[in-house]
């Protein structure tokens, strides 16, 4: 047996290549049919990959989020709904990992997640609210050491296919909207009754449907720490940074059909490169531009980690909420850029060059917490917030 | 300087709860501080105190309680004399 083979064959990128294959493989039936993709995901606990995060000391690999992120950015490039799903599941496991570490149910719980490869999915969009999920209208009741909570829940995105929920809600029925708490209910503690069909536009394999989410399961499975604390130190970093890995990736698979596009185009005819070859130029530009922004954001979190009141402070914020507009917005650019290269072979699907669910996909990234919601939150803050000019601040 | 702190919290707030209720500990947050409204807090001290929040201050903590507020306004109050 070759040792040197078989650890190639274990780095998480490796793991990562393998489950984007399947995938990829999947990606357009996947979207047809707007259908949760099932064989991505099980490819995904095959390879392990939905304990990473996770302490070795509650059974996982303790990857850091740079790790994650790249894996989202190689799902990405096969099948967007994929990467976002795994995304997301992260996103809720980074919130046990930060917040969860000192209560027993909830280290027992990431000891599950990694063993049994659970997929943890999040309800925190309610009905009335008006997409701040900083409010809630539905309250926890504790009784007995036994909490219930039902919630009208807009979206749950793979509700139907997650193994437990994270649901935020206030934290008892006098509690003001912005006091909230978040609980795990896992799947046989809770029952879902759909309420909105999700049939959208891109991402259409997410299966963000909405649901009537009635549960009941111990008090001890409510987070320790407020929502706001959950929110404010985990939730804000981890859902910019690794949405924005998963877009980087559709952007970059866009720029790589584009490019093979014009290389296929150049050989045919001697050399002679199409009009839009012009383009690629400036869509490598502004890709590198995209993962140069994602990557400062990652070693931001990176740095700030260890330390609570940096990771709430609003000059991390700021960083943050700069990182989501930027790469939202520039790969409807980037992805723009590569369709006029490949022309009607782009525009049409089922070629080799086809991008309309990469255009598709990348659409959601501006309104997955409304672009305007975060400039208006932002704008706030720079009345107050002294801005670190420095290069290297 | 309590008093002020309070003064200036029930004006921009915008508290569900009177901030006569509140104890000096209480967690303004639960209590319903948005961060639209910690902002406004934040700017009605810096004038009237005639301070500057720094930027390592600018965060949760140090607005999360009225005590809390009292306990930045006065670290702020004191560097300033000293320099």
């Amino acid at each position: 047996m070759n040792l040197a083979a078989v650890a190639a064959d274990l780095t998480l990128s490796a793991r990562a290549k393998r489950a984007a294959a399947v995938a990829a493989e999947f990606a357009d039936d996947v979207d047809r049919e707007g259908r949760f993709p099932r064989e991505a995901l099980e490819a995904m606990k095959t390879e392990r990959l939905l304990g990473i995060q996770i302490p070795s000391a509650f059974g996982g690999e303790g990857a850091a989020l740079t790790d994650i992120a790249e894996v989202c950015s190689i799902l990405g490039q096969a099948c967007a709904s994929s990467a976002m799903v795994f995304a997301m599941h992260q996103i809720k496991v980074s919130s046990l990992v930060e917040h969860g570490q000192e209560s027993a149910w909830h280290g027992d719980f990431m000891r599950e997640v990694t063993g049994r490869q659970l997929l943890v999915g999040s309800a925190t969009t309610e009905g009335g609210i008006g997409g701040n999920m900083r409010n809630s209208i539905c309250a926890i009741e504790v009784e007995d050491e036994i909490c219930r909570l039902t919630k009208d829940a807009t979206v749950i995105s793979y509700g139907a296919h997650a193994d437990a929920i994270m649901v935020t809600s206030r934290a008892h029925a006098d509690a003001a909207p912005g006091d909230q708490v978040m609980t795990v209910f896992k799947r046989g503690q809770y029952t879902l009754d759909k309420t909105v069909d999700w049939d959208t536009l891109g991402m259409r394999g997410t299966c963000s449907d909405g649901f009537l989410f009635k549960g009941e399961a111990p008090a001890a499975q409510i987070f320790p720490k407020p929502f706001a604390e959950i929110a404010a130190q985990s939730m804000l970093a981890t859902s910019h940074l690794l949405w924005s890995a998963v877009w980087y990736g559709i952007a970059a698979d866009a720029v790589l059909r584009a490019q093979a596009f014009v290389r296929a185009a150049a050989r045919k005819s001697g050399g002679a490169t199409p009009p839009g070859a012009i383009r690629l130029a400036e869509a490598s530009t502004l890709l590198q531009l995209l993962k140069g922004n994602i990557l400062s954001g990652l070693k931001a979190y990176e740095d700030a980690r260890a330390d609570a009141d940096q990771l709430s402070s609003m000059a991390f914020s700021i960083a943050m909420n700069n990182v989501k507009l930027a790469s939202s917005e520039m790969i409807l650019t980037i992805i723009n850029q590569a369709m006029i290269i490949c022309g009607i072979m782009g525009y049409k699907n089922g070629t080799p060059y086809s991008l309309g669910r990469h255009l598709r996909d990348a659409h959601s990234a501006q309104l997955m917490i409304s672009n305007d919601r975060i400039l208006g939150n932002t704008s706030t803050m720079l009345m107050i917030q002294k801005p670190d000019t420095s290069l290297l601040g | 300087m309590n008093e002020t702190i309070r003064a200036l919290l029930a004006k921009v707030g915008g508290l569900p709860v009177p901030v006569t209720e509140l104890e000096d500990g209480a967690d303004l947050y639960a209590a319903g501080l948005s961060s639209f409204a910690s902002v406004q807090l934040m700017l009605a001290i810096e004038e009237q105190f005639d301070i500057e929040f720094p930027d390592n201050l600018l965060n949760r903590k140090s607005f999360a309680s009225i005590s809390a507020i009292e306990a930045t306004v006065t670290q702020i109050l004191k560097a300033n004399e000293a320099a």
